[in-house]
């Protein structure tokens, strides 16, 4: 066992972890931040990205001693301080962007990352973008459609009904 | 995943210290060794872990006017950095995987693996790179070796990568649809004295060059001239997402697109 220390959401956090603990396993089962969800384990689903010294990387395909040092960003610090929704967040709710759920964290993430490099992606843009983020719910239309939104761009014409 | 000790160097010198250890194997960026592990396809007892050394990260020119790229530099970077100085590499690095894992892969763990799906292998080889090591310099013309082997010995490490800039290249990919790899891929560069043309995703031994249609293209670089030009379909990988024969099409496919956005 080795000791890492990293800040998680702003905060100090560190904890004992076997070599082959996984980012996404030290966040759920030690820090017990379970919004960061494992869905496929094979590094292709993205319901575990977490942003990592501000870029989003797949929480299940990193060691956590791979994080000793480094500020990491979960699902649970996406919300503003008073508790209400972020604009993304409150983006999927308004244009129906989840229906169960399982994929949100991740696809929140995701948006989050793109929007700080590209402020106002095209539809393609955002569609490219979440090639490593799957949905098996939605169909993707309204989680591009609510990424648009949070954009600040009108969402009126994309994507289907 | 089997358990192992984690080493995390901060230079090569301590790297390649912590590789004596019993069994001990070089980790990347982890996005394909990873979910080897899970798998349980590899179990080694000491990852070393790349990239926390600095040394071996960014992206610069060399006065030679090559373009150098540290081996633990990830994609995300290259695709940023190298932009300005060789646009076709650039472009190349921007479209493998997904964003999340072009933040963790990097250059140095991909042409290590030398997955026969991977892209950067076809711009190491068709851009005649050097692969260099802990130990020595590898032209990439004898650095690829087959289906997921290569030059390197146990334990070497893959610290930096040269490549001479051509005037023009693209790299033009088939991606296989449920894992967005290269079911084909091919990268073309036309340099002062001739053009390289290297496939990846194709051949059961993994990268290669199509010396015809480099031949061809050094005399004519238009997508036409490799009209008439085919590869056998029986060296070609054959699977579920496509037979020998599709992909030695491909090749010609993706050849003459590469020629075409060649910029």
């Amino acid at each position: 066992m080795t000791q890492v220390k990293m800040t998680v959401n702003g905060k100090a956090a560190s904890g004992d972890v076997e070599g082959r603990t996984l980012l996404s396993s030290f966040l759920r089962e030690q820090l017990n931040l379970t919004g960061t969800h494992v869905g496929c384990d094979t590094s292709q689903c993205g319901a575990c990205v977490v942003h990592v010294n501000g870029e989003a990387v797949k929480a299940c395909t990193m060691l956590a001693a791979e994080a000793q040092g480094a500020e990491v960003t979960t699902i649970e610090a996406m919300a503003n301080a008073d508790g209400s929704l972020s604009v993304i967040q409150q983006a999927f709710q308004d244009h129906h962007g989840l229906q169960c759920g399982f994929c949100t964290p991740g696809m929140v993430m995701s948006a989050a990352a793109l929007l700080k490099e590209n402020p106002k992606p095209t539809e393609r843009e955002v569609r490219v973008y979440l090639e490593g983020n799957i949905c098996r719910c939605t169909g993707y239309h309204n989680i591009v459609k609510a990424i648009m939104a949070a954009s600040g761009q009108d969402v009126s014409r994309i994507a289907a009904e | 995943m089997y358990n192992f000790d984690v080493e995390t160097p901060t230079s090569i010198a301590d790297a390649v210290k912590a590789l004596g250890r019993e069994e001990a194997q070089p980790l990347g960026g982890g996005q394909t060794l990873i979910p080897t592990l899970k798998q349980r396809l590899a179990s080694p007892s000491v990852l070393v872990s790349l990239t926390g050394i600095a040394e071996m990260k960014g992206v610069c020119m060399t006065d030679d006017g090559q373009l150098a790229i540290g081996g633990a530099t990830p994609h995300a970077v290259v695709a940023r950095e190298a932009a300005r100085h060789y646009p076709g590499l650039a472009d190349l690095a921007s479209h493998i995987g997904d964003p999340a894992v072009r933040n963790r892969g990097t250059i140095g763990g991909s042409l290590a693996n030398n997955d026969p799906s991977a892209c950067y292998p076809a711009a190491a080889l068709g851009s005649g790179a050097t692969i260099i090591t802990d130990k020595r310099e590898i032209a990439a013309d004898d650095y690829f070796q087959g289906m997921f082997a290569t030059a390197l010995d146990e334990g070497e490490i893959v610290t930096e990568v040269r490549f001479p800039v051509p005037e023009v290249s693209h790299y033009q990919k088939f991606v296989q649809p449920a894992s967005r790899f290269a079911l084909v891929g091919v990268f073309v560069a036309r340099f002062g004295d001739g053009v390289r043309v290297a496939v990846t995703g194709a051949s059961n031994d993994g990268v290669f060059r199509w010396t015809e249609a480099e031949t061809a293209l050094s005399s004519n670089f238009a997508a036409d001239a490799v009209n008439g030009l085919a590869l056998s379909g029986a060296d070609m990988i054959s699977d579920l997402h496509g037979s020998g024969d599709y992909r030695a099409h491909l090749v010609g496919v993706m050849t003459k697109r590469a020629v075409a956005a060649a910029r």
